[in-house]
Order: C-alpha cells, then structure tokens, then sequence
C-alpha cells in the first residue's frame, strides 16, 4: 500500500517535471525508447534486442541518420515484471518524449505497457510478443512477429505431420499469457489433425522443481512434450525429465530461444525442437552478412531476439524517414503501410490488424547451436 | 506393479529429497529461534550465499568440468565455512546490539538484512541466473518398476542425514550442545553458571548457517539454477517447516521439512502446481489454529 503510494507521488511528481517545460527538442536528434527485461530470469530477452537495435542505430547514424539528424536510444529495465513495464513506458512518453517505443519482447510485459503508449498516441513495436490481443490494445501497437495461434499451429504441424507423433503432452506456465494461450491453440490443432493430448499439466514460471508434474506426466505415457514456457524453466524440466526416464522429444517456442537454455539444460535439452524466427543457418546472405556483423561487434551467436531487435528497429526507422514532419502520428501511419520490408528474419509486412505476415522456422537444439530444420510458411 | 503405485513410489522419492532439503534450512530457523527467540529472516539470504560461495568456488579451483563426490565434498565445505562467516557476522553486528531492545526492533532489522543482502546480491553478483557447475553426474541406482532410484535424490537424502545425526550428537552429548540447551532454556541463569553465552549465540549461528550451505550445495546440485533471490521462497518454505514441526524443537524442524516437500510433491503430482504453495500455507494456518506450538513443540508457558 505504501510503496504503491509513492510510487504514485513520483509518478506524479515525473509528469508534473515533464509538464513544466522540460521538453526535450527535437530538432537535433530522434529520441526512440526501448524497454525490456535486462536483469531477472529473462534477462537476456532485453539485453540481446538492445545489441540489435544499437547496430541497426549506429548502422543508420553512419548513414547520416534520418533527415540529417542521428538517431539516440533510450534503453530502461522493466525487470522482468510487467508493472515495471507500465511504469518504464510512461518514464519514457511522458519524461523523455520518445517518439516511439520497441518493446517489450514478451506478451505480458507488453500487454502491460501497450495502453500506456496508445493513451499517449506513441507508436508501441514488440519484435517478438505473440500474444493475439497485444495489438488489439489499439490502432499504436504494432509488432514485427507472427502471432500464437501460427506459433502453436507450426509446432502441432510439425509434431504430427514430421516428427509423426500420436500421443503429446502439454506441459505449460500458467503464470504466462503467451504459455496458457498458445498451449491451447496447440492442443487444439493437434487434435483437430488426428492426434491426441496424453496430459496437460502446468507449472508456475520461477519454479525449480518439476519432478511431481513430469511423473504423472510420464504415467501417461506421451511420445512427446510440448513446453511452450522459458527458456530457464525449460532448462530444469529438460534435466528433470531426463531424469525421471522421460526421453521422449520435448518441442517448443521462440521462448526457448537463448544460449542459456543449453548451460541450464546441459545434455538433457539436445534434441529437442523448437520454432523461432530466423535460424543462423540460413544461406540467406542477409542473414549471413547480419550473423557476420553481429559477431564483429559483440563477438557472439546472435540468438533470434538480438536479430528481432535489430528487425524492428530498421522498420521503424525507415517508416520514421517516410514521415513528413516526425509526428508520432505519421509515424503510425507509415508503420501501417509497411509492405514486403526485406527484413533479416524474412520478407515483412504488416496487416491490416498490425501483425507482421511472415514464416516461422523449426530448428533442433545441439548443444549451444541450433540447427536448422524446416520453414513453416504461413 | 500397477501404474498408480509406480507413481506413488516416484512421488515418494522426490517427497523425501525435497523435504530433507527443506529440512536441512528449517534446522537454521529453529535453532536461532531456539535460543534468541528470534525468527533469523536473514537466514533464506545466508543460503543464496552458499550457493554462490560453492559456483565460485567451482570455478576458480577449476572444479566445474570435475564431477564426483571429492568436489562435492569441496564445495559443501566452502559453503558452509563462508556462510557460517556470513551468519556470525549478521548476528554480531546486526542484532547483537539490539539484543536489550524489544523483539520487535530485532525481528525488522532481520528484515532488513534479509533484504540488504538480497539486493547486494543482485550487485555483486549480478541479477541473471548462474548456472551452477555440474557437482555429481546423476544415475539411476535402481528402478522399481518405472519409477527411478537416482543418485542425487540418494545423495541428498545420505549428506542431510549425516548432517542431521552429526548435529543431533553434538546437541546431546557435547558440552557445547548442553550450554546450548541450558542456553535456550534461560539465559541469564545459564550466564550464572559460567556459561559464555555470546559464545553459545555464535556458535548457534555457525551450526545453522552452515547448515543452510549444505543444502545450498544440494539445491545447485540437483536444481543448477541460482540467483540473488532464489532464497525468499524456499526460505519461507523452511520457515513454515519449522513452525508447521514446532518451531524451537530440532526433531520438529525435521519433521516440519519432510512433510511440507511431501505435501508439495503430491498437491503438484495429484492436484494442481497452482494450490502447491496454497497448500503449504493452508497446512500452517491449521497447526496454528489447532497446534500453535507445532506438531512436536512444547506449548510454551509464560514466564512471569
């Protein structure tokens, strides 16, 4: 109660500062604000999109930025917790007049900041939120990934259809949005293609012990596991399972995606599956030339969120240059317009319900690399 | 066997490994207890230093990549010196001054040590979570029916229970265990007869934090995820342990331990991982209400 207090009064207190005068100018550069979670359990999902947008920053600043002025980013955690989230986007509209916000990377970090950047008419991207509702918050948000119910259809595809399972288990966080929703858009494709659900049970995401939940998920005998959750918690499952006798495939979503899923899950996560946006082993030249540069310049793999990151800043920044006069508002309408974008994660264009239309990879954990295993078109 | 009781069987095992761990943490709090009657909310954070103590550990005496018992040994025992470290320190300077004041004054300042240390955690360590170094390599020992005997579940079942034994000699038969009892007991005529009992309050201190970094080891070995604020929940675990068994009683905090990893283990394999921690705190509110002293605590009477 009390700290709910106060932090009402500096918020308060945040806008009243803002409201007297402090507004910053733009004519000198294009302010753009980033928020996501750079310390917790998640915190690679933030950092890495940084990396992404800085490159693509400094890529453009070398251009000569956009209409002769340099492009600045004003990067702040949320955390991990989507109240921060709320509390970061206001910091960033209302205190350091951002032109536009990317962020953040999970669906309900960025349901949670998503009204705040539509009440404000500040154009909100996620480069990798695939929650359906997050861009139904309103005509501001937009995002550059497919959305759940193509990440759920392209897993129950894939296990039925490649992997030619016939009995699949759902293990799933039920502190997630984006866990529960596309969990049962899985369990229901899967169905509908003639397979079965052995068991649904659920976790709390934090967790580190999962040995109840995967024992009666063993007593039902599945020849798969569908673990839509993060890639932490995925980690330890994989070693638990492992060690209750469960080897059975484990497939997943691009939450899985981050070099610390191999170090949690150590041997026990090779094998399994998981979609996610680009793969490093596309013979795609742009892929490689970003995969090159990328290297250069953090020296290490960029994982999916990292070229994610650097995806939504290039659209954003050209739908900015198209703008006439650098109005959040024009800047929504450009964004809206965006067609056939040659993206490194593929060809981008939004819809008519601001979702990006695009293919989905499947790729096969091995160690800290993922290799490459099929393109899911839409 | 049939499926329900292969199950039965599996759920067993992981009870028992779970609540012996909760067990080993438990111990922490009601020794402290025992003789301050103060509940060492500091405790959960003198763990998540054990375990960080035993990751660096690891990996600047070049352990990580070296699995077996040799290295576990090693690192139990690292933990448990820089805990007991870090335990006698709190008590020392946070709440050996506040030792005259009211209990209220000591139970915030343990708040916000609790709180101090979680949060230079996150500092010093930095707030993402290190994967701890592979201690032991995992096998099934044994297979009754589908479920498995595993190593690390034998493992911890075999470390906290030596532990436990070592403690309960020491608590018995000991000089220092009998100041200890007599200090716990009434201090100020233990002090009478020349008893040192700053001495004995230290010493309770380095026996329950170090036993906070045995099971600190245990967790990183079986679960390797740590980070600055992996103590708060199973520390609150541990705590409703030992007052669930009694809080002050050695036997209760036992107990205490195996019955909530049990009931955990079961609510999330039966029932829903949603009413796991529900459960826990459900069971707390029921011994309080019909057992205020715990299952195994003595019913306290007032000292006039």
């Amino acid at each position: 109660m009390i700290r709910s207090f106060f932090s009402r009064a500096t918020l308060a207190g945040l806008v009243l500062i803002a409201s007297f005068g402090c507004t910053r100018n733009h004519d000198q550069e294009i302010l753009i604000g980033h928020l996501g979670a750079m310390t917790g359990s998640e915190a690679t999902f933030g950092l890495n999109t940084q990396k992404g947008i800085q490159m693509a920053v400094e890529e453009w600043n070398a251009k000569g930025g956009i209409k002769g002025k340099k492009i600045s980013v004003k990067s702040l955690d949320n955390q991990g917790k989507p109240e921060e989230a709320a509390a970061t986007a206001s910091r960033l509209i209302n205190q350091d007049h951002v032109l536009a916000i990317i962020g953040d990377n999970t669906s309900s970090r960025a349901l949670a900041a998503g009204p705040i950047a539509q009440q404000n008419k500040i154009p909100l991207i996620s480069s990798t939120a695939t929650a359906p509702k997050l861009t139904e918050v309103g005509n501001y948000i937009f995002r550059i990934c497919f959305i759940d119910p193509f990440q759920g259809q392209v897993m129950a595809k894939f296990s039925r259809e490649t992997l030619k399972l016939k009995r699949v288990a759902i293990f799933r966080d039920l502190k997630s949005d984006f866990s529960v929703g596309i969990a049962d858009i899985f369990k229901a494709k899967f169905k509908e293609m003639g397979g079965e659900i052995a068991a649904d049970a659920g976790y709390q995401g934090g967790d580190i012990d999962f040995k109840a939940q995967l024992t009666q998920i063993k007593a039902a005998k599945p020849d798969g596991l569908f673990i839509p959750g993060f890639y932490t918690e995925v980690g330890l499952i994989a070693r638990q399972a492992r060690g209750l006798g469960l080897n059975i495939p484990l497939l997943g979503t691009d939450s899985w995606d981050s070099t610390k899923l191999s170090e949690i899950g150590g041997a026990s996560i090779n094998g399994s599956y998981f979609s996610n946006h680009y793969t490093v082993e596309s013979t795609d030249p742009m892929v490689q030339e970003f995969v090159a540069k990328y290297k250069a310049k953090y020296n290490s793999v960029p994982d999916g969120v990292a070229v994610m990151g650097y995806d939504a800043a290039n659209i954003l920044f050209s739908a900015i240059e198209r703008t006439q006069d650098l109005k959040p508002d024009q800047i929504r309408d450009e964004l809206a317009k965006t067609k056939d974008f040659k993206a490194v994660t593929g060809k981008i264009t939004i819809d008519e319900k601001r979702n990006a239309v695009k293919p989905a990879v499947v790729v096969k954990v091995d160690g800290t690399s993922n290799r490459y295993v099929t393109t899911v078109s839409p | 066997m049939s499926d329900f009781t292969n199950e039965l069987v599996q759920h067993i095992i992981n009870g028992v490994s779970l609540g012996s761990i909760y067990a080993l943490i438990a111990l922490g709090y009601t020794m402290v207890y025992g003789i301050l009657q103060l509940i060492n909310f500091a405790h959960s954070e003198v763990y998540m230093v054990g375990a960080f103590t035993a990751f660096y550990t690891a990996r600047y005496m070049g352990l990580a990549d070296k699995p077996g018992f040799l290295t576990l040994i090693t690192l139990i025992v690292a933990a448990m010196v820089v805990c007991s470290i870090i335990g006698v320190s709190i008590e020392r300077f946070a709440y050996r001054p506040l030792r005259r004041a009211p209990k209220l004054n000591i139970l915030i300042t343990a708040i916000g040590v609790s709180l101090l240390l979680q949060y230079s955690g996150q500092i010093i360590f930095g707030a993402d979570p290190k994967v701890f170094p592979n201690v032991l390599d995992d096998q099934t020992l044994a297979t009754l029916g589908t479920a498995e005997l595993r190593l690390f579940d034998v493992t911890i079942l075999g470390v906290a229970v030596f532990f436990m034994a070592v403690l309960t000699y020491m608590i018995n038969y000991t000089k220092t265990g009998k100041a200890m009892r007599a200090v716990s007991t009434n201090w100020t005529v233990a002090s009478l007869m020349g008893i040192n009992v700053n001495r004995i309050i230290s010493m309770t201190f380095i026996i329950g934090s170090s036993l906070a970094g045995v099971a600190a080891v245990l967790i990183g070995m079986k679960y390797p995820k740590i980070d600055p604020l992996m103590g708060m929940i199973i520390g609150m675990k541990a705590f409703v342990a030992a007052v669930v068994g009694g809080i002050g009683s050695l036997g209760g905090a036992v107990l205490g331990g195996l019955l909530i990893g049990f009931a955990e283990e079961m609510v999330k394999g039966y029932i829903s991982s949603t009413y796991a921690d529900a459960f826990t705190f459900a069971m707390l509110i029921l011994v309080l209400i019909f057992r205020p002293a715990g299952l195994l605590g003595k019913p306290s009477q007032e000292k006039v």
